[in-house]
């Protein structure tokens, strides 16, 4: 777990060789290019006149050739985009901050406008106060900072009955990754005082879907954030704004968005969202309920799908993601031969707790077509499993918590192909 | 992250954070009983929190079908993609399980609440409480659960209890899955061969773009020049042109357009524009009402057309601001627009739509 390359960096010239090294199948360290770049013996228009002035763009949108890493969603998935989920387009990311404009959004009744003016916080049930909170109010209270990861429960819920899109964003990319800084939760249910016999809170949202979830108390006092700030701006309204709530570690439908209102209760109120949904259907046509934290897993970001590898033979970059709702990932294996032999990847930087996790793994490919996979551990010692031996527990129909480990198929040419092995 | 915020704000928020349960501060007011009662309408398993009221299976069918049946079919039985509300009993070992309020729901106490709260969709929290005990008793009748001449009300709301009641238990994992997921991986040789068992690629069912490769694939930029660098791989729309110059005032059909979301949900129009909870609606203006070839229109909806009703933007925008009085019996679930300018704008973004969507 070491943060430094196990493998030579690639030289910068083989880089910068142009299209004709590539075609020679250039390699680390090739002497030169058959001949001069124009790109640099001739002076290009970029380099000779104007880019844009300081008032050209007040708020930026990234650059047109990054235009593709965008959310994506799968129409045949549901009967409404008002009622959907796209996808984050994670095999294009690098790092662990997710950036907000391209974070998977999962509505039940649309992305509403709510503006800080017109919003109100209620916490009543079993307090001392029921009490109303304007947004300026909420700024009076203490902050804190955290990032964590939001997954939604059915992120790889297509692949229960195997191999079915193709590309990390598809398979992986009901997840995203902020900076969240907000209020605890806990701070506002000092300020109503919560009687002793308040045991969950019902959180629930201001739009049209009013949608609420059952959080027990000792969740509620633990982590919980109402939060307003994501990597360091207001959230965006697909997220939220101007309040939603960050429940580090559990699935994402508990994450109410534009929050309203916060009740104590004496039990859970068993609402739609923790019943007909988001609970799992076993094979003996029994289900779980309550399956809050996400459990550990992994994909591999790049190569994938939609990030074929174009470069050819050589050091070869692989990357990717991983995370868990109980703590922080202590490891993370890689397998280039369908989970026969694992090597340890390098876990980049300080892994934060329910906090996506990058790694990245150093190879010098040979050009023969892989399987790859990766495998995530955790502080609890849970070893991400493959998805077969979930099967075994789970039968097909439990939609939700998928976390089994991920194949792709990288082929001589570089492009991969999402597959299950024996 | 931990070693972040001590760094960044110090060991006082730490502190603060730490408390079983702090001095208030004061932040906030305290809530009116009228705010609690708006807001606070959720029902705890076994109707605690229900509303007086009542209505039978027999009526219940008609408030159905004016506020649901349009996405869940006559007889809850889902349209497209939306969802079913009965016919699922006994399926939850079936390779394809169907969750309906008899075959999966827990409580009733459930449905109440959803309906009460988030439905119709669309149309949200507008529904009076014996309608949603109407549509709520019709649901249970759909199931096969009560007589046609069943009454549901707050008095006996307590007695039903749904088949699959005791359908669910908390969360196992720890105990089931830990043991078998927690064993020191293996790192060689760890299994004898390796086959390709399954191909997403047979199923081809992930969305592409116009050159046929997956969406969002990254764009090669070997050897690419400049030029083909510009060109955004993700190019979805052709960039529309604008219209002739005599066209309709490009600022109301904006308004029209941004109006038109709450529409879109039944009703496409554009290009490729098809029939989906309502029909389309390309070509719009001289089309006799209830007459799109393969969309099932509510008989008053078709008589309204054989009476000589055809759409003209005046037309539209009397029917748009009470669409039921308008057309009584429409199965349209929509019920207006607040903004009479909402009306008219619509009908001049529907203007803009050819019979080929153009």
């Amino acid at each position: 777990m070491t943060d430094s390359p196990s493998f030579p960096k690639p030289s910068r010239r083989a880089f910068l060789g142009g299209s004709a090294a590539v075609a020679a199948g250039a390699v680390a360290g090739q002497a030169a290019a058959s001949g001069p770049d124009p790109l640099i013996t001739e002076v290009q228009p970029w380099a000779q006149v104007f880019g844009d002035g300081v008032d050209a763009v007040p708020y930026g949108m990234p650059i047109e050739h990054e235009s593709h890493v965008v959310r994506r969603n799968v129409e045949w998935l549901t009967a409404d985009v008002t009622s959907s989920i796209n996808f984050t387009p994670i095999h294009a990311l690098e790092g662990t901050i997710t950036p907000q404009g391209c974070a998977f959004e999962r509505h039940h009744s649309g992305a509403i406008e709510l503006s800080k003016g017109d919003y109100r916080l209620m916490v009543n049930g079993l307090v001392d106060r029921p009490l109303v909170f304007t947004f300026a109010d909420l700024e009076r209270l203490p902050r804190n900072v955290q990032t964590n990861f939001c997954e939604c429960a059915a992120n790889g819920g297509m692949e229960w009955g195997g191999a079915q899109l193709q590309g990390a964003q598809f398979t992986h990319g009901m997840v995203h990754n902020m900076e969240y800084t907000g209020v605890s939760l806990r701070t506002l249910l000092d300020e109503a005082g919560v009687k002793p016999e308040g045991t969950w809170v019902f959180v629930e949202g201001a739009d049209a879907s009013s949608n609420g979830r059952s959080i027990p108390m000792e969740k509620a006092l633990d982590d919980v954030m109402v939060a307003f700030f994501a990597n360091g701006e207001a959230l965006r309204k697909e997220h939220g704004y101007p309040v939603r709530l960050v429940v580090p570690g559990w699935e994402g439908n508990l994450w109410v968005k534009w929050l309203r209102r916060i009740e104590v209760t004496d039990g859970p109120v068993e609402g739609r969202e923790e019943t007909s949904k988001y609970t799992d259907l076993m094979p003996d046509g029994r289900a779980r309920k309550w399956t809050w934290a996400m459990d550990a897993k992994s994909v591999i970001t790049s190569p994938s799908p939609q990030a074929p590898w174009r470069q050819g033979p050589g050091p070869m970059v692989i990357t990717g993601l991983a995370w868990t709702g109980r703590g922080k990932i202590t490891r993370v294996d890689i397998s280039l031969d369908g989970g026969k032999n694992w090597q340890e990847a390098r876990i980049a930087g300080e892994p934060g707790s329910m906090a996506l996790t990058r790694f990245h793994f150093d190879h010098d490919w040979e050009g023969s077509e892989m399987l790859i996979q990766s495998r995530a551990m955790d502080e609890t010692g849970y070893v991400q499993p493959t998805k077969n031996a979930l099967r075994e527990l789970r039968g097909l129909n439990s939609v939700y918590h998928n976390n089994g480990i991920q194949t792709w198929w990288v082929k001589p040419n570089g492009e991969a192909e999402n597959v299950e092995v024996s | 992250m931990s070693k972040c915020r001590n760094l960044l704000l110090g060991a006082a928020l730490t502190a603060l954070a730490a408390p079983a349960f702090a001095d208030p501060l004061g932040i906030g007011r305290d809530a009116h009983p009228d705010e609690i009662a708006a807001w606070d309408v959720n029902i705890m398993p076994g109707g605690a929190g229900l509303p007086e009221g009542a209505m039978d299976v027999w009526d219940g069918e008609q408030v159905f079908i004016d506020n649901c049946a349009a996405c869940h079919g006559d007889f809850a039985e889902g349209l497209d993609n939306w969802p079913a509300l009965a016919g699922g009993g006994g399926s939850l070992q079936d390779e394809r399980p169907l969750k309906t309020v008899g075959s999966y729901w827990p409580h009733l106490s459930t449905v109440w609440d959803y309906v009460n709260r988030s439905m119709p969709y669309g149309n949200a929290q507008m529904l009076e409480p014996d309608e949603v005990y109407g549509i709520v008793a019709y649901i249970l009748y759909s199931e096969g659960l009560v007589e046609d001449d069943f009454v549901l009300s707050n008095e006996n709301f307590g007695e039903i209890i749904l088949p699959n009641n005791d359908g669910f238990y908390i969360d196992d994992r720890a105990a089931v899955e830990f043991p078998k997921f927690t064993a020191e991986p293996c790192m060689s040789d760890c299994k004898d061969s390796v086959e390709i068992t399954r191909r997403a690629a047979d199923l081809n069912v992930t969305p592409r773009d116009d050159a046929g490769l997956i969406v969002s694939t990254i764009p090669d930029i070997m050897g690419a020049t400049s030029e083909a660098e510009v060109v955004p791989a993700a190019a979805d729309a052709p960039v529309a042109q604008p219209s002739a110059a005599e066209g309709p005032d490009p600022a109301l059909v904006a308004v029209g357009e941004a109006a038109f979301k709450q529409c879109k949900t039944c009703h496409q129009v554009g290009e490729g524009a098809a029939n989906k909870t309502g029909p389309h609606l390309n070509a719009l203006f001289g089309r006799t009402a209830g007459t799109v070839e393969g969309f099932r229109y509510s008989r008053q909806f078709v008589a309204a057309g054989e009476e000589g009703l055809v759409w003209t933007p005046e037309t539209l925008q009397e029917f748009l601001a009470q669409p039921r009085d308008y057309i009584k019996g429409t199965r349209m679930a929509f019920r207006g627009f607040r903004n009479a300018g909402d009306a008219e704008a619509v009908a001049a973004y529907l203007a803009t739509f050819a019979g080929d969507g153009s």
